[in-house]
């Protein structure tokens, strides 16, 4: 166990996102603030959340399994009712930063798009709750053990690496889908981000039973990667094009 | 205490503010432990800096009380050029300051997870006294409380013996307490962690290596702390330091005076930097009055320089370059950060500027960049180590701590851009702090390991 997997869980589940933060976003440090304050909104949230939890279940019985697995399933829809009402707070948020921004430049228009800064704060709402859900694995990880040994599945970590890393793009996607929902007023796009959401937290009740988490949250991330690609301005055409300018070491278009 | 710092001379009047910026003459900064009075120390300084910046470029420098004899016409019209280019490379000093915060905390974590050496309880300081090994929960509250006004009316103390100190012109005694407590942590308290991290590691280091190892890492600190260095190698050696105290903290504080000693230091940080009667005030007027420079004592600054032109030779920059070597050759006390002289005389990069250049007269060289004192990087770090040492074995709290004081940090020069004068860095990164810490560890962590235990995500 050990080295081994504490690496191999980690890269697995924060390598694509590592490599996100280092290309997109590291050089810019208006990026960076809006990463960090994404991600404060996103444990301003889970604080609420738990607490919720928490009191119901200070005041229920704790030894009525039934009613603790109700109140839990209950505790998780909340979450992510929360936090994407977060999201929405986050959205007006960053859309008075925009104004501000815009007041103050030199040449009327601000520095980042809110696209930009949908993506940016999707991204932050992924890596800290992503962090919140493997950091404590990672360091058991480090440590002497033996996974599944009392019957439980002896995936569990890589499952969770993977599990982690489909939600860290996952909620990259909702964060602009949703934000260009709010932006031209289509609740549909919005509608369609927290059912997601809910689907996905719901998908993952069938764990260990992983084809009935992993899979679904892969296809959904798929969809999802697409709709937000198409909604923001990607097509067949400029992937096509990118892919040969690649091959064909012509001039490379960087686009942002 | 954070400040910006714009030391610009353009004006040709001898003695203003505005050049008094240059050199740093020290002032007092009591002794290591008080990080505190460091950071007021700093605090004081950027109480400084922001009246002698103020009146020509705010960038994010308040008007102080005194400083609006000198203003200048001019003001107006730059005024508005600034704050575009205040908050234009706004952002840049946050992350400018959110590297240092992160490199002390991480190593502040990473020392505590691993070295067993600063979570065992081996004693307390003197300031201190009262024992939290009490049978009942009210005896211990007690106690914490106790300790802390202890600690609070220590640090209250020193920094009044500081201002004393300075209104009476004693230098000579500042420099020589300064350069004692650096050289006291800058060997003894290295030497300590360096033996203690061997030990955890089973690594055997012989006398003649140890020796070398530590009076170089001593001899370059105090040269780059109080003279002069290359400036990330300053930067570094604050770091360190402010880790090695923080440290020192971790270990020796009991638990719960730990925390009300933070909340405590949170609130007297307040009424210190924006109380009219503050200690601090009082330091800030009376180098106002003199037209002495404050000292950049015990404050981290993360200088950049933005040379926009030199359309006659300046003279102001000379004289504060005089005033340095001035300042170095009496020594300079403790944790001399990049000084702006040597930012001045030794860094000059940076990039072409983009504001627009109105007269020829106007071209100065600017220094722009944000400077916060040491002692909030001492308590930001002992929070977050608290955290990590004592949440039991929680890694999320940890988190939770960081992400809650980096953007405290983030807040407070928000509110730095808005209100345009120096202001107390502890207080909102604390109170997040603090808030992020007891919740955490109380609420969430429950709910996370049971989501956990059953593989369930949000």
């Amino acid at each position: 166990m050990t080295l081994p997997i504490f690496f191999g869980c980690t890269f697995i589940a924060f390598g694509p996102a590592l490599g996100l933060f280092l290309f997109t976003i590291a050089r810019d440090p208006l990026r960076i603030i809006i990463l960090i304050a994404g991600a404060f909104f996103w444990l301003v949230s889970l604080l609420f959340s738990s607490l919720i939890w928490f009191i119901t279940v200070k005041a229920s019985d704790p030894w009525d399994e039934p009613l603790q697995k109700g109140l839990l399933i209950f505790g998780v829809m909340f979450s992510v009712l929360l936090q994407e009402a977060f999201r929405f707070l986050y959205y007006k948020l960053l859309r008075k930063a925009i104004e501000g921004l815009v007041s103050l430049s030199e040449d009327g228009c601000s520095p980042i798009s809110i696209q930009q800064m949908a993506y940016v704060a999707g991204m932050g709402f992924g890596l800290m709750s992503s962090a919140f859900s493997m950091i404590n694995l990672l360091a058991d990880a480090l440590g002497p053990g033996t996974i599944g040994i009392h019957g439980d599945s002896q995936l569990y970590f890589l499952t969770s690496a993977f599990m982690t890393m489909v939600l860290i793009f996952l909620r990259t996607f909702w964060g602009i889908l949703f934000f260009r929902g709010c932006e031209h007023q289509r609740w549909q796009e919005i509608a369609a981000v927290v059912v997601m959401h809910l689907a996905i937290s719901g998908s993952t009740f069938y764990n260990p039973l992983y084809t009935g988490s992993l899979m679904p949250s892969y296809l959904l991330m798929a969809t999802a990667a697409t709709w937000a690609y198409l909604l923001s301005g990607g097509s067949a055409q400029n992937l096509w094009r990118f892919l040969l300018c690649l091959q064909s070491d012509a001039n490379p278009q960087l686009e942002s | 205490m954070i400040t910006f710092m714009n030391n610009s001379d353009s004006e040709e009047e001898p003695c203003n503010e505005r050049t008094s910026l240059m050199s740093a003459e020290s002032p007092p900064v009591p002794s290591y432990q008080d990080g505190l009075q460091a950071s007021q120390a700093g605090e004081a300084q950027a109480h400084r800096k922001r009246r002698t910046g103020s009146s020509r470029s705010p960038n994010n420098i308040a008007d102080g009380e005194t400083s609006d004899s000198g203003v200048p016409v001019r003001e107006g019209i730059l005024e508005n050029e600034e704050e575009e280019l205040t908050l234009k490379y706004g952002a840049k000093h946050v992350i400018m300051l959110f590297v240092p915060v992160t490199l002390c905390m991480i190593v502040v974590v990473a020392t505590i997870k691993s070295v067993r050496f600063y979570t065992e309880k081996n004693g307390q300081l003197i300031y201190t006294p009262f024992t939290e090994d009490t049978p009942s929960v009210g005896q211990r509250l007690l106690n914490s409380v106790l300790n802390t006004i202890i600690m609070i009316s220590v640090i209250v103390v020193m920094t009044v013996f500081l201002v004393l100190l300075y209104k009476y012109r004693c230098y000579k005694f500042i420099h020589g307490w300064l350069i004692l407590s650096s050289l006291m942590l800058l060997f003894l308290f290295t030497y300590i962690y360096l033996g203690e991290v061997l030990k955890t590691y089973n690594v055997a280091m012989d006398y003649p290596t140890l020796i070398l190892v530590i009076w170089n890492f001593g001899a370059v600190g105090m040269i780059c702390i109080h003279w002069k260095g290359p400036l990330q190698l300053q930067q570094a050696y604050l770091i360190m330091i402010s880790a090695l105290m923080a440290l020192v903290f971790i270990k020796y504080l009991p638990e719960w005076s730990a925390w009300v000693i933070l909340g405590a230091i949170s609130i007297y940080d307040l009424m210190a930097v924006l109380c009219p009667k503050g200690p601090l005030r009082m330091l800030v007027e009376t180098a106002q009055e003199r037209n002495e420079p404050i000292f950049p004592a015990l404050i981290y600054s993360s200088a950049m320089i933005w040379t926009v032109g030199m359309a006659k030779p300046d003279t102001a920059a000379r004289r504060s370059s005089q005033q340095a070597w001035d300042a170095a050759e009496d020594g300079r006390e403790n944790h001399r950060s990049p000084s702006h002289a040597d930012s001045q005389m030794s860094e000059r990069r940076s990039p072409v500027p983009t504001r627009p250049i109105t007269s020829f007269e106007e071209l100065e060289e600017e220094e722009r960049g944000v400077k916060l004192g040491l002692g909030d990087f001492i308590f930001y770090s002992v929070l977050v180590g608290k955290a990590a040492a004592t949440a039991s074995g929680d890694w999320n709290t940890t988190l939770a701590c960081f992400v809650a004081i980096l953007i405290g940090l983030c807040l407070t020069l928000l509110l730095l851009a808005v209100f345009k004068k120096a202001l107390p860095a502890l207080p909102i990164s604390i109170t997040f702090g603090l808030i992020f810490y007891f919740s955490t560890d109380n609420l969430v962590r429950p709910f996370m390991d049971t989501l956990a235990s059953h593989q369930l995500y949000i």
